[in-house]
């Protein structure tokens, strides 16, 4: 896969979390979740999963101008 | 001994502050940017120190205490998501510019972006206007803060006092590198410390599962959102943390990067950093409902203290005021030494020295304007009323509003000096409306609807940007070359 298009899906990742955030599904759900209210752990779990797709993108989609910058 | 505790733990921060001096270099880009030599780790401890306040522990909780869980997706993970997409795609760039220019504050960046000095000025006068608000509330907060876990032994002119000098001495005499290490430390220490209380406190409450279950029985509207946070008002607050972008104390950490890989671990480990700090913070408070029922209003924010001196022994409770002093000093700091940075280099060296000032000058200057700044904040803190505290809010949406001007500085050839003073102006015409509009009626959102002042600010403010710029001349070749070479 092309450098381009791992950029390309990971931006389209970064749109979905914006959409993923308002988690109009759990609104009024009391249940629990490895212990915590659903409603909760989904954000903890959002948070987790953002770092994740952070990570993806400053070690697969880092800048090339800021790359030949550091050089 | 909370005293003590407290005591002890200021004089671990001068410490940590005043040793970083023996760097010191005698430069004006050392005292104000560090020569730029900030590492991956200090850099991320520094950036979310500055950025987290004691809102995050005394506020969340008391957030927790009256909202439920629903604010932990309103104010922590929104940010987790926008604060690091914010680092990425412009502190990164606005930092190699800084390198490339020689920039030490956002007001030389636009003023030379756009080639106007009046920009320059009016970016500067609205941006220190809205820093202000944010220096007391962590002056008053320290006070307050030292008042409530001694239970009155210290009086808060005596707290806010303590947190100044303390604050005053490191940053007169370590510059940004004195509070970019003494940052760390700080956030290292409100991070462990806000864990260490919450697991005592659970551990008092008979352990998770059993304090979340006696939340269900008195307050189940806690766990859920219901309508304590309309949907609209999740989706607009998404706005709130784009305030990153333009807060001046956050520009000048990112300058002090040492290489643009440098930003990699901030970006990637910002999201758990939030999550370390906010979950516990609204745990608490949504516990402490069940547990401390009946407090109302502002009187919520004081849950965390109480859940401590209910269910911890003394030194827990000193060890988690020196947790509040962490958080609170960690802002300060960087917020006075950045309005010291940009009277320094806006005002003085700009205006009264047409850019030519020594560097022993603009060091003695920057020292002479941080003693000014904090002595002027605490002389206000003394007489400043207590709803100075929900002045934090509208900080924060001004910087929302203008955050179109640093993306179209960044990513916008045919914007105009025109086009942003019009967006300035739109920013500052909605915030006083919405302020007069908004100031006494709690959770306030446009018409009932969720949706909150900060997003229709931003909305107008791009949209003036827009239609403006493209209405007027664009800038001239030599600037487009300058900030966008081929």
């Amino acid at each position: 896969m092309s450098s381009r298009t791992i950029r390309r899906l990971l931006y389209t990742a970064l749109a979905l979390a914006f959409l993923l955030h308002n988690d109009l599904w759990l609104w009024d759900d009391a249940r629990s979740v490895a212990g915590l209210p659903v409603g909760l752990a989904y954000h903890v779990g959002f948070c987790l999963a953002v770092a994740l797709l952070m990570g993806l993108l400053v070690r697969f989609a880092w800048p090339k101008d800021l790359r030949s910058r550091d050089r | 001994m909370v005293l003590v505790v407290v005591l002890f733990y200021l004089g671990l921060v001068l410490t940590v502050g005043l040793l970083s001096h023996r760097l010191f270099r005698g430069t004006g880009e050392d005292y104000f940017l560090a020569t730029r030599s900030i590492g991956s780790f200090v850099l991320l401890m520094s950036l979310f120190g500055t950025h987290m306040t004691a809102f995050s522990l005394l506020g969340a909780s008391g957030e927790g205490y009256r909202t439920g869980i629903g604010v932990f997706a309103l104010m922590a993970s929104s940010s987790s998501l926008v604060v690091p997409v914010v680092f990425y795609f412009v502190g990164t760039r606005l930092w190699a510019l800084g390198k490339r220019h020689g920039f030490i504050t956002q007001v030389q960046y636009f003023r030379e972006r756009w080639d106007s000095d009046g920009l320059g000025l009016v970016l500067f006068v609205v941006l220190v206007a809205l820093v202000i608000p944010y220096l007391l509330i962590g002056v008053m907060g320290g006070g307050m803060t030292l008042n409530e876990i001694t239970q009155g032994r210290v009086p808060e002119w005596a707290g806010s006092l303590i947190v100044c000098l303390v604050v005053l001495a490191y940053v007169t005499y370590g510059g940004l590198r004195g509070t970019a290490w003494a940052n760390t430390f700080q956030t290292l220490v409100f991070m462990i410390l806000g864990g260490a209380a919450f697991f005592w406190i659970v551990k008092q409450l008979g352990g998770l599962e059993a304090a979340l279950a006696r939340v269900a029985d008195t307050s189940p509207e806690l766990l859920v959102r219901g309508d304590k946070v309309r949907p609209l008002k999740l989706l607009t607050y998404m706005t709130i943390p784009l305030s990153v972008g333009m807060f001046p104390h956050i520009f000048m950490h990112w300058l002090t990067a040492r290489r643009a890989e440098s930003f990699k671990l901030p970006v990637a480990a910002y999201p758990l950093c939030v999550a370390v700090v906010w979950v516990p913070s609204v745990l608490l408070g949504v516990m402490g409902a069940a547990d401390v029922p009946g407090l109302v209003g502002p009187q919520a924010n004081g849950i965390l203290v109480r859940l401590i001196h209910q269910h911890a022994p003394e030194l827990l409770a000193g060890l988690l005021a020196a947790g509040v002093f962490a958080a609170i000093m960690s802002s300060l700091d960087s917020q006075t030494l950045s309005l010291g940075t940009m009277f320094t280099q806006d005002v003085v060296r700009h205006y009264g020295f047409h850019d030519r000032m020594s560097e022993r000058e603009q060091v003695l200057v920057g020292r002479l304007f941080v003693i000014g700044i904090l002595s002027v904040t605490y002389v206000l803190s003394l007489t400043a009323s207590r709803s100075i505290f929900k002045l934090g809010i509208w900080s924060f949406t001004g910087f929302a509003g203008l955050f179109p001007i640093v993306l179209a500085a960044l990513f916008w050839k045919r914007s105009t000096k025109h086009g942003v003073l019009a967006s300035i102006a739109s920013v500052v015409g909605l915030w006083l409306w919405f302020f007069f509009e908004a100031w006494s009626v709690p959770d306030y959102t446009l018409g009932g609807t969720g949706i909150i002042p900060a997003a229709v600010i931003l909305v107008a403010s791009a949209g003036t940007l827009i239609v403006v710029s493209l209405l007027t001349r664009p800038p001239g070749p030599p600037v487009l070359e300058r900030f966008f070479p081929r």
